[in-house]
């Protein structure tokens, strides 16, 4: 190597960080990750704890034995009896019976988590897609087409978002018991689809505006209906910015809690809800709650890491322009 | 194929006016080029002849079928737009297939009709890559297989090679006339190239703040400039233009310049005293020491073959093309002269050419499409 290429390959370079600032730039985000990361630790060892270690004092970080017991207590109800009953049975039919008759308990029946965890799958995905459907029409439309009133319609569909939705709470809860709407998954779905709509709206019009018209004239003259033209030619461009869109509708749906609380009870109550209501014997069974989130997060895990590209997408999206 | 008939085309947006009443008449199996700078209405009209925009007065007629309002689909019209448009997700065969797809021709019929098109431009070796890898040139090729693929009845194109680079710009100029030559479509190509119109078509609408300010063939907008805007547009370096005061009378057959007469073709209007501008291509400008006409050499561009003089001419400059081996200083006094049957006249107020010999000299009789054969 010549003297200066060597020297070249030292050199600064204005636009890549040098290496120290590489390294001090990944120690941050790492300790960032870790900090982030705390509340999941603690709700994934909470819910491999026995009830006793999950509330002991000083807490128990590493020093504990697993157990299963916080799903078992998540996935049956138990009734407690006498020593002299339990002794009365026979053997101890699976692990988490076993586990109850240790606490003087036996398992009588299963918890509503199952079906509550279900509704939440219903809901968040039934309402995603519909979110994502109805904007991906309506940012179409606003792209291409002349709308009157366009930019003000843009503006008070943007203007849904500037309050929190809650703040509605109580005209919807009225709204809903007269529709006969209350704790029904339909309603939900509707609730979810009206809140997260504009969001979509917005987003996928910025995605949609970058698809050059060209395509879509292409396709007109080469013998498409319009409808044609925007199913096969604009959706499968869209692709990126549909699935950004559908991975923020989805974690709002998945998460909301305060709605759910207020007009879910039973047969549409979703996961979010229900989880603090599990209460064990004599106070709160955090393995139980620890356990029921756990299983809780893992629809969305898989969720983000399958789309984690257009995740990073939309996140950095309109931020560089082509 | 098909003849396409504009009649008095007039599109407005808002304000704007886009293009103004246009017409003219491209023949079936001619080659137009709609030429102008950029703003002019060329893409406009078009767009309006695609179906694309809607024309907010007269008429479009596609083999005298009124097509105005008609969907882009139902004309049966292939476009090749500027920068393409090859659908990114599809490969090259579903790319030039896609037509088809539309019309419902059979999977085998599409697979065959594909390959003969892809064989014609020469890309039946890429026809299973996908879109985004391929070069410009091939990007272009696939855009125009495309096109071609469902024998349409006319083809238009939005300044198809404006992406290209010069070099190979003038491989597909080429390639292109080749193209519509063999296929002979009826074409309507945008560009703001001259060269490229020059090069391609067969006539040529030269188009300005969106009136078409000529309509004829290359020879004719090149020779007998129907406007000074014409004059000045085609051509490189363009007209030289000399502006003088006078009245022309029917029959003259030389003006005065500078208190010299110059000889032009003969006149065949009359018109009163008022500013007239006197139109010379650089190549017919001829040097003669007798001249009374007396200019000073402002500079010089050598250019292998010719050179281009520039002139200092009764207050204006004047270009003149002339063989590379002769040499000037600056500041040399020549005596000047112009081919006076080449000479056009215009009437400055109106930017108009006057009625002269030389716009009623009958069109040198050229078959349109065999003229072009010696690139093939």
């Amino acid at each position: 190597m010549s003297g200066a290429s060597k020297h070249l390959a030292t050199a600064h370079s204005v636009v890549e960080p040098g290496p120290w600032a590489k390294r001090i730039a990944g120690t941050l985000v790492v300790l960032y990750a870790l900090i982030t990361m705390i509340p999941l630790f603690w709700i994934v060892t909470t819910s491999i704890k026995t009830p006793p270690d999950s509330i002991s004092y000083p807490p128990k970080i590493f020093n504990f034995t697993p157990s299963i017991e916080g799903y078992c207590n998540l996935f049956t109800t138990r009734s407690r009896q006498t020593q002299e009953y339990i002794e009365s049975l026979g053997p101890a039919t699976s692990r988490c019976d076993q586990i109850a008759r240790d606490r003087s308990m036996v398992v009588v029946g299963e918890s509503n988590y199952w079906p509550r965890f279900v509704n939440s799958i219903i809901i968040a995905f039934g309402s995603t897609f519909l979110a994502v459907f109805l904007g991906t029409l309506a940012a179409y439309g606003f792209s291409r087409f002349r709308v009157p009133l366009k930019d003000d319609l843009l503006f008070f569909i943007l203007s849904t978002r500037m309050m929190p939705p809650i703040a509605v709470a109580i005209p919807i809860y009225l709204m809903y018991r007269e529709l006969g709407l209350s704790d029904t998954a339909l309603g939900m779905i509707l609730l979810y689809t009206a809140i997260n709509v504009s969001l979509a709206v917005w987003l996928l019009k910025g995605f949609i505006d970058e698809i050059p018209r060209e395509y879509e004239e292409a396709a007109l003259i080469d013998g498409y209906t319009r409808m044609q033209a925007f199913f096969r030619v604009v959706l499968p461009q869209a692709t990126t910015g549909i699935a950004a869109t559908a991975i923020f509708c989805l974690i709002f749906a998945w998460n909301e809690y305060a709605f759910a609380v207020l007009l879910t009870s039973g047969t549409a109550q979703t996961a979010p809800p229900f989880i603090p209501t599990i209460i064990g014997e004599g106070g709160m069974d955090w393995p139980a709650v620890g356990a029921g989130t756990t299983i809780f997060l893992v629809p969305i895990l898989v969720f983000t890491i399958l789309l984690r590209k257009q995740l990073l997408r939309g996140i950095t999206f309109g931020a560089v322009r082509k | 194929m098909a003849e396409i008939r504009i009649e008095n085309l007039h599109k407005a947006f808002g304000d704007f006016v886009a293009v103004k009443n246009s017409n003219f008449v491209v023949h079936d199996g001619e080659f137009l080029a709609l030429l102008g700078p950029s703003g002019c209405g060329k893409t406009t009209t078009l767009r309006m002849i695609a179906g694309l925009e809607l024309p907010t007065d007269g008429a479009i007629l596609l083999d005298g079928e009124n097509v105005t309002f008609n969907r882009a689909r139902d004309r049966d019209i292939a476009f090749v737009f500027q920068l393409f448009a090859l659908y990114p997700h599809m490969n090259v065969r579903k790319n030039i297939g896609f037509p088809l797809l539309a019309q419902g021709v059979p999977a085998a019929e599409i697979r065959t009709r594909v390959e003969e098109t892809a064989k014609l431009l020469q890309i039946d070796h890429i026809l299973d890559k996908p879109v985004s890898g391929l070069a410009g040139g091939d990007r272009q090729r696939v855009a125009l297989g495309r096109a071609i693929v469902r024998r349409p009845k006319c083809f238009l194109m939005d300044e198809p090679l404006g992406t290209l680079d010069a070099e190979f710009r003038d491989v597909m100029v080429r390639e292109l006339r080749e193209l519509h030559n063999r296929i002979k479509a009826t074409t309507v190509y945008v560009t703001h190239d001259q060269l490229e119109a020059m090069a391609m078509a067969d006539k040529i609408a030269i188009m300005n703040k969106g009136v078409v300010e000529q309509f004829g063939t290359p020879e004719e907008v090149y020779n007998r400039p129907a406007t000074l805007f014409v004059a000045d547009f085609i051509g490189s370096p363009g007209m030289n233009f000399i502006r003088f005061e006078g009245a022309l009378q029917a029959g003259d057959r030389a003006i005065q310049i500078g208190g010299a007469p110059v000889a032009v073709p003969e006149i065949h209007e009359t018109l009163t005293k008022g500013p007239r501008v006197l139109g010379v291509r650089p190549e017919h400008v001829r040097f003669d020491p007798a001249s009374p006409l007396r200019g000073t050499v402002y500079e010089t561009e050598y250019l292998g073959t010719t050179q281009i003089v520039a002139l200092e001419l009764l207050g204006s400059i004047v270009r003149a093309r002339t063989g590379a081996e002769r040499s000037f200083t600056l500041g040399e006094e020549l005596g000047v002269t112009f081919d006076a049957k080449r000479l056009s006249l215009f009437d400055a107020e109106t930017g108009r050419a006057v009625d002269t010999a030389l716009m009623r000299e009958k069109p040198v009789a050229v078959e349109p499409r065999a003229r072009k054969t010696a690139h093939g």
